[in-house]
């Protein structure tokens, strides 16, 4: 597993829990307490190995960690800049769907090793789609659906979502976009934040 | 032209919304909406062209009319006035009497204008590739903001492995190696200064008797004090053992050396407390000076303040001698070394 997606879980925990969290999970894993270097790769054992330590320190699911993982991608301030790059993806959430279906090439543009799940978007009626997402690690439906909901509220759009299921490496989240500009949502301008 | 086509001002500035359409007189007639955007103050239509923008390339031309034929001609512009965005752009002729069409871009200056002009995804064509490139300056530089941190630590690791790699762990002063660079230094520059070898005496019985964190107790008693005794500039080493070198830097004198290497034997020789037990020990230093070689080695110091030590220890130790006399001590066997400090 890349190590951007390795640190991300683990700024996921310092930043919602704190850094003894951490240090726990670390030592559970066999980790140094500084954790994952962003740039390098890992065993994804070793990816798993964290994911158990967590769900076992929280006493939630490994569904609700990887989902909660997902949510904090897209709305935590330290990584705006990940937020950023998801609203690249199209000027509102039904633009943004369907730009998920080139996320993982536009990823590898910029890191050409970074192996982030394939997805596809089927259109199953005006408003209804179905996220498809093929990966090498179990739970990447779980993490999708974090950040659908994060990226809905993000563009201000008011949607239902429900995990399908996962089988054969294949996971699938139904979409159900009810009104595509319900709120306000956060501003996103192209330029970069100065700083 | 049976294959000309009619597109309308909507398509147009759908398909290219930095169009300007300029007619015969060179008067704007028509822009697209992105366009107008960046000067939002007042109608861009109406206004002369290079009234608005600067022809920056080809240079030379004070008039559109040069460009009036079909196959396009490459520009580059920018405005005018304040900000002075410089942008690309493609001219085409329309045919007589029917003005030019000119397309216009950016171009590399797009980070900066969609900054200054808080341009968003809609400002550009479906086609254009300006988000994808926004897109990926910004992943780019979150990476290579990574990276730099990367470095950063690998840097900070490489410094604390080479200050391990020099330094005595149990002592803090510096170990064998670091010493060998400074005296190659120091021969290199051809520099003035004077080499002392110092080795404990009894220190096996502290060892012995007392166990070895006595032993190690003592060690770093030592160190401290061959640091107070030195100066800054000086270099303190373990060079193994019970063994410590003294590197004097600009220091040649032999009086004053007598005296340090006097004073250092003289506190080391007070009892030091381990648990309450008094450890006792002494030394034996043998020194070398530079200015005595017309050119010094490294390898030669060394060795004449370790035959100087030896000197001394056979003498009787809790002495110091010189390496020039130690040598003549060796050819005159009744010679009359250092009075023994006790």
């Amino acid at each position: 597993m890349h190590g951007l997606i390795n640190r991300s879980i683990q700024c996921f925990v310092q930043d919602t829990y704190g850094a003894e969290l951490w240090a726990d999970v670390a030592a559970d894993a066999g980790l140094r307490a500084e954790g994952f270097e962003a740039l390098l790769i890992y065993d994804d054992a070793l990816t798993e190995a964290v994911l158990t330590s967590v769900s076992r320190h929280l006493k939630k699911s490994r569904e609700v960690v990887l989902e909660d993982l997902g949510t904090f991608l897209v709305s935590h301030a330290n990584l705006e800049p990940l937020r950023r790059l998801l609203r690249f993806g199209g000027e509102n959430f039904m633009e943004f769907l369907h730009s998920l279906d080139d996320l993982a090439d536009r990823a590898r543009l910029a890191v050409p090793d970074l192996d982030l799940p394939d997805m596809e978007i089927v259109d199953e009626g005006p408003s209804t789609f179905r996220l498809l997402c093929r990966w090498h690690f179990a739970g990447s439906g779980h993490v999708m659906l974090g950040i659908l909901r994060a990226m809905a509220d993000d563009y201000g759009a008011l949607v239902l979502l429900e995990y399908l299921g996962e089988a054969a490496g294949r996971a699938e989240v139904q979409v159900e976009l009810l009104d595509c500009r319900f709120a306000e949502g956060r501003s996103f301008k192209l330029a970069m934040p100065a700083g | 032209m049976r294959d000309a086509m009619r597109l309308s001002p909507d398509a147009m500035a759908c398909l290219m919304p930095m169009h300007v359409w300029v007619c015969p007189k060179g008067l704007i007639r028509r822009v697209g909406p992105t366009l107008q955007k960046l000067r939002p103050a007042a109608p861009l239509a109406g206004r002369r062209f290079l009234d608005v923008f600067e022809l920056r390339r080809p240079r030379g031309v004070h008039t559109l009319d040069d460009f009036v034929g079909p196959d396009g001609a490459r520009l580059q512009l920018a405005f005018r006035s304040a900000p002075c965005t410089a942008l690309k752009g493609l001219i085409i002729g329309l045919g007589e009497g029917e003005g030019a069409l000119i397309n216009l871009s950016f171009g590399i200056s797009v980070v900066e204008a969609v900054a200054t002009y808080g341009l968003t995804v809609g400002d550009f064509a479906a086609t254009d590739l300006t988000v994808e490139m926004l897109y990926l300056v910004e992943a780019k530089s979150a990476v290579m903001e990574e990276s730099k941190k990367l470095n950063q630590r690998l840097q900070g690791a490489r410094i604390a492995a080479e200050e391990q790699a020099f330094t005595d762990t149990l002592t803090g002063l510096k170990n064998r190696r670091a010493m060998d660079h400074v005296l190659a230094r120091l021969v290199d520059e051809r520099r003035a200064f004077s080499l002392m070898h110092l080795d404990l005496d009894f220190f096996k019985d502290v060892n012995d008797n007392l166990g070895h964190a006595a032993g190690d107790h003592v060690l770093q008693h030592v160190a401290r004090i061959l640091v107070e005794e030195t100066r800054d500039t000086d270099t303190v080493a373990r060079a193994g053992g019970d063994e410590f070198v003294l590197i004097f830097r600009d220091l040649v004198d032999m009086s004053r050396l007598k005296g340090i290497a006097l004073r250092i034997i003289r506190r080391l020789e007070q009892p030091i407390l381990f648990n309450g037990e008094p450890c006792r020990v002494s030394a034996s230093i043998g020194t070398a000076v530079s200015t005595q070689y017309p050119a010094a080695e490294a390898a030669q110091i060394l060795h004449d303040a370790d035959m100087a030590l030896y000197a001394s220890k056979r003498a009787g130790r809790a002495r110091a001698t010189f390496a020039g006399e130690a040598l003549r001590r060796g050819s005159d066997a009744a010679g009359n070394g250092d009075a023994p400090l006790h």
